[in-house]
């Protein structure tokens, strides 16, 4: 099960979906909206998403985790739209026989699903600017220019996107 | 040719829409960056940008036909 979704997620509802008879072990993995960035004190996060093809490459993510590491039962669901400091942006929840596969599927759905998604995060910050966030790869080494190479098969542009919005409350 | 464009994230802003209809001659993805980069001055290179076609995963070289959607995809930041 993989979603895009508008909503508050129901976390309770999700695990209850994966427990089963034959699973021994469960884990989850939740990512949350932080205070800050980079120095910066962030006040929310918009998430934008090509909503078709993320549910598409949603699916064949769950699909290879299972895969290489199942049988495991696994689920997820993408928050998008405006959310605040402290709101669950993304869940992935992994149910199997034993806990090594939970764990190992719940970290390659998480990791994957971060450079293949598209979706796009904004950052609204206290001081009123807004800026596209890049791919962490590309903040991992230390700069906004490109050229360093990746180990997966995306390309990545950048600059800072930033753009300047009036300031709101 | 008519083709269907939708922008994401900063390609929307810089293009100042979401989605367009655009008749064109470009026959491949990356023939229609070029012609819509001279239009909207995406200020950015193709290299750092992916494409799907119809909602999957394209290459930049495949043809396109008449009512395809392309997408051109900017680096992702989800999670």
């Amino acid at each position: 099960m993989f979603e895009i979704s508008t909503d508050r997620v129901d976390v309770d509802a999700l695990r209850r979906g994966l427990m089963d008879s034959g699973c021994g072990g469960y884990t989850a993995f939740e990512g949350w909206v932080r205070d800050h960035h980079q120095g910066r004190a962030v006040s929310g996060l918009h998430y934008e998403a090509y909503a078709d093809l993320a549910k598409a490459e949603g699916l064949k993510i769950l699909a290879e985790a299972d895969q290489r590491f199942g049988p495991v039962r696994l689920a997820c669901v993408h928050r998008i739209g405006d959310l605040a400091v402290g709101e669950l942006a993304v869940w992935v929840g992994a149910a199997a026989p034993h806990r090594d596969e939970a764990f190992k599927a719940c970290r390659y759905v998480i990791d994957e699903l971060k450079q293949r998604l598209p979706i796009w995060k904004k950052e609204h910050y206290i001081e009123g600017e807004s800026s596209w966030v890049d791919c962490e790869r590309c903040r991992a080494a230390g700069h906004g220019k490109h050229d360093h190479d990746h180990d997966h098969d995306q390309a990545h542009g950048h600059r800072p996107q930033r753009t300047t919005e009036e300031q709101s409350a | 040719m008519q083709l269907q464009i939708n922008y994401f994230a900063w390609l929307r802003e810089r293009a100042g829409c979401e989605a367009e209809t655009v008749d064109t001659k470009a026959s491949t993805p990356a023939q229609l960056w070029t012609e819509l980069d001279a239009r909207h001055g995406f200020d950015t290179e193709r290299r750092h940008l992916r494409v799907a076609v119809n909602d999957a995963f394209s290459s930049w070289d495949v043809q396109l036909t008449d009512g395809d959607r392309v997408v051109f995809i900017p680096p992702v930041s989800g999670g």
